[in-house]
């Protein structure tokens, strides 16, 4: 499953147990193909994958794998911020009131005129079996009309078995200079007036902190890019919904001279634009975070209050200081976020309490961020490490180290840390330092890597980050020929 | 007709014959056919269990569960309970003992497809747990195989050779599986027809063999049942088996109903349920000279087949075929282990254990040369069978006695060398790493010969059936299937050159059981080799009686009408297609004929390995460069150059979208692609959220591709050659270049074993350079 969670909630097996209560449904309004939809009764937890195949017919867009990892299922949403793409097998349809769909059915022009982009595919032999070619062609057509060239990048969540990509980037590279056609060009110039959804689709922080007090067993949904897999894998009926996508104000990012205020709606891709030029090490590791699709889903908020201990976003953000704004009801705390992990599937948030935004304090750019998985795109992180240690005249004058996939949760490397403050900023303390990991974290083994490895690798980024740090070529994505 | 001037569509570079549908959303899979009226959906519940014996089962919640309508389980099948392949092993739902985790035990019946899997989940069902047999070393403990022993192939006294030999190496190299990851899951649809006929569409590429599971399935003869395969999204030999279960479940449950049922497993289910490539362990002998001329090996494979023997009998015998790859070794013994064992049952996937055995050998090759500093190419070039016009061995025969009389790697490998810079790139790289300490380069060639036509040589024939309408257009069938290796495409320019028509005159019709009888599994690369003779033969006679209608009526010579450019050529007359074959409709000549192909030449005998188990020989040569990190064991390839062997393609583009896709699944397997089970024998690895198959920005950044200007030296179709696995080999330089660069941060051989993930980099490089 994706490395990102969207929603907060550590309730259900609690409400699961008492009876099953009616699914509550919304009505919603939105665009298919240019054409409007309102379904007055749409079921909360029904993905747009199911109901575009099941309930329209509209059978082009695939399911490949049903948990956002392969892309077969990709589609165009447009909203006022513009069109990304996104993974339809886990989109739940209110999270879609408002906005524009376009399917693979609705890329070629009314009469019929191919997209350049499936022109080009046909004419560089960019498929073969043909069935992640849907999911290819929303992902080409959606990064073409933003004007997108990393190719890699904007198809790194589109997986191929049959023609090792080549062909298909050739067929990306021949689209660039092509025009948009008209008729993608104007896609969400005009865009349904949502449909008033009700309480369980707040329109404001304000509106949810009232209605998840109401409900504190609800289940948050920001950018279901975790929950979608409850339902999808899990089977699980959830009920009730809330749904976060409307609540414009936690979308919010803030950049002062002193902090960076990030709402907890606030998707990976907006946060890449805002951490790219202060810490472009962190920048890059957001990149690796996930496929282009579920970065465009994933929010700041989700990957943090789901506690997960192998999410990638809190070490950097605990290296940075990061401080939690949670709220319930009216009243707000704030907390260091390493204080938030207590224990692996606990976190200190209380019913009806959420994040609200995370903050952290500008500062010189010390962090280095190193993300280890089996690939380098598209994948959950064995070890992640983040380093920020400032030196003063030769000496460690701070250090905040944290990592991911070492422990229960994401946690700090205080003995290392000790081992490295107020002494030279040398190989020799470094080598030294280096030794402490075994007391910070005992890692285990499981399907991503073994216990020594991950403890070998964290230590050892210490070392890289010292070589980095000392302006060596450390990293194999940085080799080229 | 056979001018190779004048081929017509025939080795032009066209697009998929279903491009346009990809790109619109608009080509069906069997999720996409419109949905029959009151459509059932199946699932399976499975065994949470690796063995164990089924002591109760309570499936009153299953069956209230929402949607649903019916639950079978063993005692409700009316006839065979079996899906297997071979010998009747593998039951489709659990006759009271299960034998791996995800093994099915029920099968739900249910309204919906969400509804089916969710009812599936709630069977309580009490297993007497018995201790499984998981790892290679239990099943040769317990002795727990399939044959009565292994199978032995031998040339010479490799033992007595390795012994005198001035030098040797050893070692033991373990080899992952992999999981084929094709895109569109299994899946298939059952209509009920009159008189309990069924109707199947199923994603599979042997149509014939869900035809004869389904008819014992529903105790009925073959003819009662019709299969109809239009296209699958991905096979890789994932579908040769593994659709059995689903088709049969659904002509079972429609049985049972009355009603159309459809079936596909979710993606976890898929990984969880079908079996994989096989993997391996190799250890090896081998003696050779100073000058690195192989005098003896000695190989001992052990492959984990899993609980069932599906297909894992050939897959041995292939990876012992393949064991010499393109080298002529002197002595030769290879002993084979097939065991049995309490997880997924191994399948057929691209290469059909071929490139198990070819990178056994390619690792001793690596061996050698690191033994004597030698570089890794002039090792092998030394020890290339002979090309043909420059015999030298005495002995030029494989270690199965096949004389090897096409062999292509000589000139493939001096072009390769050369177009890639070689020599002045492995020098600079060397130089490159003497000034780092954390990464270093690698660099590797290697060298593809692999064996064309089923082992099991019955299977080598096809069948089509081709007619001219009098309209002159043509409708093409015939018994290969389409999973996007292009199949249907190279075919249809056959037909086309053979009438002398364009493409546009061609329909491409979905292979179906009810056309052409008897097919084998679109396998074995076999597709355009046995179905393009099969419809040029069903094309030649539908012609070969048009000409002699057209040339009585125009007093010529039947030879000298000619079918070009739309046109018919009668002596001094021109007609087009459309005329010629609405006269000779009028003139009462049948415009309708099969096409029947068998290869020529190949027989042999698998128990003793000796024989001509291959029509020919396809040859491919790779070199890749990669870099590794040795403090994290990252890595990823720079830059790779691929010379391949299509003898006279059909359709150059198509060929090279072959070889392109196969390097990278290739070089998957042996890198990013880790299959975990734990120690209860459950796969942990079910999903691409676990299961890493290469990416977009995993193919290398310079990925240059060339097809070898050759022509087939056996009477193939037009002189082409089969595309589908050979090239998949080519990945074996990736984990080759791995070795190389590992072997740069110490004096020990890398011994690298696959996948070589970074885990494995890294810790193969600490026992380089540490020792440990």
């Amino acid at each position: 499953m994706p490395a990102i969670s969207s929603t907060s909630h550590r309730r259900m097996a609690i409400r699961q147990n008492n009876v099953t209560r009616r699914v509550s449904t919304m009505t919603i309004t939105f665009h298919l193909n240019g054409e409007e939809v309102t379904l007055p009764d749409a079921e909360p937890t029904v993905t747009l994958l199911d109901w575009l195949r099941e309930e329209r017919h509209l059978t082009g867009t695939k399911e490949g794998c049903n948990e956002g990892d392969c892309g077969a299922c990709t589609v165009m949403v447009t909203d006022p911020n513009g069109s990304k793409s996104l993974n339809s097998c886990i989109l739940f349809l209110p999270q879609l009131n408002g906005k524009s769909v376009r399917t693979v059915e609705g890329v070629a022009s009314d009469t019929g005129e191919l997209h350049p982009v499936q022109q080009e595919m046909i004419t560089h032999h960019g498929s073969q079996c043909g069935f992640c070619t849907p999911g290819f062609v929303m992902s080409m057509v959606t990064a073409h009309k933003n004007g997108a060239t990393d190719h890699d990048d904007q198809l790194a969540g589109n997986l191929c078995r049959c023609t090792g990509y080549a062909p298909i980037i050739r067929a990306a590279e021949a689209v660039e200079e092509q025009p948009v056609p008209v008729w993608i060009k104007k896609e969400g110039t005009e865009l349904p007036a949502p449909a008033n959804a009700g309480e369980f689709s707040p329109r404001s922080s304000d509106e949810l902190a009232k209605v998840y007090a109401d409900n504190p067993d609800a289940v948050l949904v920001a950018g279901a890019t975790d929950v979608g897999l409850w339902v999808t894998k899990g089977m699980r009926q959830l009920d009730p919904v809330i749904f976060l996508e409307g609540c414009a104000d936690l979308k919010q990012i803030e950049v002062t001279d002193t902090r960076v205020r990030l709402g907890a709606m606030v998707d990976m891709n907006a946060m890449r634009e805002v951490i790219e030029p202060l810490h472009p090490s962190y920048g890059e590791m957001i990149r690796r975070y996930a496929s282009m699709p579920v970065r465009n889903a994933a929010t700041v908020g989700g990957n943090i209050a789901n506690g997960s201990p192998i999410g990638d976003n809190p070490p950097a953000l605990i290296a940075l200081g990061a401080t939690l704004h949670l709220r319930k009801g009216d009243s707000r705390r704030d907390i260091a976020l390493e204080d938030f992990f207590i224990e692996y599937g606990k976190q200190d948030r209380a019913a009806g309490e959420f994040v609200e935004a995370v903050s952290f304090p500008r500062q010189a750019d010390t962090l280095r961020v190193y993300k280890i998985s089996k690939r380098f795109d598209q994948d959950i992180s064995a070890v992640l490490g983040a380093f920020n240690v400032t030196v003063d005249n030769g000496t460690v004058a701070s250090a905040r180290i944290a990592f991911g996939g070492m422990a229960g949760t994401p946690h700090r490397a205080t003995h290392v840390e000790n081992a490295l403050i107020g002494q030279p900023w040398t190989e020799e303390t470094v080598t030294k330092a280096m030794a402490e990991f075994g007391k910070d974290y005992t890692p285990m083994t499981d399907m991503r890597a073994s216990a020594d490895y991950r403890l070998d690798s964290a230590s050892n980024l210490l070392a890289r980050y010292f070589a980095e740090m000392n302006g060596e070529t450390t990293s194999v994505l940085e080799v080229a020929i | 007709m056979n001018d190779l001037s004048n081929k017509g569509p025939v080795a032009k570079p066209l697009p998929h014959d279903a491009a346009l549908l990809h790109v619109t959303g608009k080509a069906r899979y069997i999720d996409d056919i419109p949905m029959p009226v009151d459509c059932l959906h199946l699932a399976f519940g499975t065994s949470p269990i690796a063995k164990g014996r089924i002591q109760s089962m309570d499936l009153s919640e299953v069956k209230a569960s929402k949607g649903v309508v019916a639950v079978l389980t063993a005692d409700d099948l009316p006839f065979t309970n079996d899906v297997s392949p071979s010998i009747h092993d593998e039951p489709l739902l659990s006759d009271g003992t299960v034998n791996h985790v995800g093994q099915p035990v029920f099968l739900v019946v249910a309204t919906g497809h969400n509804l089916a899997r969710a009812a599936a989940k709630k069977g309580k069902i009490d297993y007497v747990e018995e201790t499984p047999i998981l790892t290679m070393d239990e099943a040769m403990a317990a002795n727990s195989r399939f044959e009565d022993g292994p199978r032995i192939y031998t040339k010479g006294d490799p033992a007595a050779a390795i012994d005198a030999a001035p030098r040797s190496v050893k070692g033991t190299f373990e080899i992952g599986g992999q999981e084929h990851f094709y895109l569109e899951g299994q899946a298939a649809l059952a209509l009920p027809q009159e008189g309990c006929d069924m109707l199947v569409s199923s994603s599979t590429q042997h149509p014939t063999e869900i035809q004869h599971k389904v008819a014992e399935a529903i105790g009925l003869p073959m003819h009662a049942v019709r299969v109809e395969t239009r296209r699958m999204g991905g096979g890789f030999g994932g579908k040769e088996s593994q659709g059995n279960a689903l088709a049969v479940s659904c002509a079972i449950a429609a049985r049972h109903t009355g009603k159309p049922c459809k079936m596909r497993y979710d993606r976890d289910d898929d990984m969880i349920i079908t079996g994989k490539r096989h993997e391996f362990r190799i250890t090896y002998r081998a003696g050779f000279d100073n000058d690195g001329q192989l005098l003896g090996v000695e190989f001992h494979h052990m492959t984990r087949c899993g609980w069932a023997q599906d297909l894992s009998l050939p897959v041995a015998d292939r990876a012992m075929l393949h064991a010499d790859n393109a080298y002529a070794i002197p002595a030769i013994r290879i002993e084979s282990h097939r065991l049995k064992t309490n997880t997924q049952s191994a399948t057929a996937y691209r290469g059909f254990g071929g490139p198990q055995g070819m990178v056994g050998i390619e690792r001793v090759m690596d061996h050698i040369a690191h033994d004597l500093g030698l570089d890794p190419v002039e090792l092998r070039k030394r020890n290339y069978y002979d090309a043909p016009n420059n015999r030298v061995r005495a002995d030029n025969t494989t270690p199965y006695g096949m004389e090897v009389t096409d062999f292509e790697l000589h000139g493939m490998t001096d072009q390769l060398l050369e177009t890639s810079d070689y020599a002045a790139r492995k020098a600079e790289i060397a130089e490159w790493n003497k000034g780092q300490s954390r990464l270093k380069r690698g660099i590797a060639f290697s060298p593809v010969k692999f064996g064309i036509s089923f082992t099991l040589t019955h299977l080598n024939q096809a069948g089509a059936l081709v007619h001219v309408y009098q309209d002159g257009s043509v409708h093409l069938n015939h018994g290969g299937t389409e999973m996007g290796q292009g199949l249907f495409q190279k075919v249809a320019q056959v037909a086309a050159s053979r009438f002398g028509v364009g493409m546009d005159v061609i329909k491409i019709t979905a292979t179906d059981t009810a056309k052409v009888p008897n097919t084998s599994a679109t396998a074995a690369s076999s597709g355009s080799d046995l179905n393009g003779m099969a419809v040029k033969a069903a094309c030649d006679t539908i012609r070969d009686r048009m000409a002699e209608f057209l040339s009585e009526r125009h007093q010529c010579d039947a030879k000298a009408v000619k079918f070009e450019d739309g046109q018919v050529i009668i002596g001094d007359d021109v007609m087009t297609f459309e005329e010629a074959a609405s006269q000779c409709y009028q003139g009462r000549i049948s415009l309708s004929s099969t096409g029947y192909y068998k290869t020529p030449k190949v027989k042999w005998d698998r128990i003793k390995g000796q024989g001509r188990p291959f029509f020919y020989f396809s040859y491919g040569a790779a070199i890749t460069e990669v870099v590794v990190d040795q403090l994290t064991g990252e890595n990823r390839i720079l830059r790779t150059d691929i010379l391949h062997d299509a003898g006279a393609s059909l359709n150059p583009d198509l060929d090279i979208g072959q070889v392109e896709g196969a390097y990278v699944q290739g070089t998957g397997w042996l890198t990013t692609e880790e299959l975990v089970w734990d120690d209860k024998g459950s796969l942990r690895t079910h999903a691409p959220s676990t299961y890493k198959i290469p990416a977009c920005s995993d193919r290398p950044d310079v990925f240059n591709v060339d097809l070898w200007d050759g022509r087939n030296p056996e009477d193939t179709i037009y002189r082409s050659k089969a595309v589908g696995e050979p090239p998949f080999n080519l990945g074996i330089s990736t984990f080759l270049a791995l070795s190389d660069a590992v072997s740069a941060f110490g004096d020990a051989y890398p011994a690298l074993d696959a996948p070589a993930t970074a885990e494995q980099v890294y810790t193969t490089i600490r026992r380089v350079r540490d020792g440990v």
